[in-house]
């Protein structure tokens, strides 16, 4: 429910960053956020990770054509692939569109503001790092709330694996965002490019 | 124009490369909720429950044998599907924009 009424606001607010030659760039960023999120990469004692891409949708897109990538990538998963499954998607897209990419948008920008533009870079890795963990509390918290297994047990274990993960997401969004700020530096929104 | 063209032939290029290639190489150990979900035993409330039956579940195209292969091929279309799904979405919504 709350999925839905973000992505209405989404999509509202999408018109005013989608220009007509932005779209290929829509499609080709969810093209490559649906290839890496199927290259696990091995994180610790028998446990994988791979990038969310909420933050990278994000900082090239802007938040809310951002948020409008990552939930087609997991409607996709979800019909096709029987990946998250349908019944949870209204929970994985409040975790990984609303959280991971809006919130961490917001997270990249406060971090941009205090370090200013030299800070770009840890501003990007920092807001990645911290999608990863927030989407994973809020799971965390929605499987407690569910009544599936106690917070005290579900959160220091979702919050531990993934401040790892997170580190890779971290990785990952800075390579990529650094690959094309110096290909196509107009792509990326900054303080002075601002679409939000 | 000229350089949105060359975006798209880059970017769905190494998208393809990454799914195609590269995909079945990923590591087969569970992702950091699928582990918390075994660990903590919840894990069967995701599985035998299935309300939709879905094309090409688990990214193995249904059929062939050689799970690398399989795997391959879920990538590729997966990552085609992905493309034209969003472009199309890209387009209604910059069209609603100009009317």
């Amino acid at each position: 429910m709350v999925s839905a009424g973000g992505l209405a606001y989404a999509f509202y607010k999408v018109k005013e960053e989608v220009s007509e030659e932005k779209v290929p760039l829509l499609g080709v960023l969810a093209a490559f956020i649906f290839a890496a999120q199927m290259l696990n990469f091995p994180v610790i004692g028998g446990t994988s990770g791979h990038l969310i891409g909420g933050l990278l949708a994000a900082v090239l897109l802007g938040p809310w054509a951002g948020s409008i990538v990552i939930t087609s990538v997991l409607i996709i998963q979800a019909l096709i692939f029987q990946d998250g499954g349908v019944t949870a998607l209204g929970a994985n897209i409040f975790n990984m569109a609303i959280v991971g990419s809006i919130g961490a948008y917001y997270i990249y920008h406060f971090f941009l503001k205090v370090l200013g533009e030299k800070g770009f870079f840890v501003s990007v890795a920092l807001a990645a790092w911290a999608s990863v963990f927030l989407a994973s509390s809020a799971c965390a918290f929605e499987l407690a709330l569910s009544g599936t297994i106690p917070l005290n047990v579900v959160l220091p274990s979702m919050v531990g694996i993934h401040a790892l993960i997170g580190i890779g997401e971290a990785l990952i969004t800075t390579a990529v965002v650094s690959l094309v700020k110096v290909t196509r530096p107009d792509l990326i929104t900054t303080l002075r490019g601002e679409v939000g | 124009m000229k350089g949105w063209q060359k975006i798209l032939l880059i970017g769905l290029g190494v998208s393809l490369f990454l799914a195609v290639f590269l995909s079945p190489f990923a590591s087969p150990w569970p992702d950091g909720l699928e582990r918390v979900a075994e660990k903590a035993g919840f894990i069967k409330l995701a599985e035998g429950k299935v309300v939709l039956t879905s094309p090409i579940p688990d990214y193995l195209f249904p059929g062939v044998k050689n799970e690398s292969l399989a795997t391959a091929l879920a990538g590729l279309i997966g990552t085609l599907i992905t493309f034209l799904a969003v472009y199309g979405v890209g387009k209604l919504i910059s069209r609603r924009k100009r009317s």
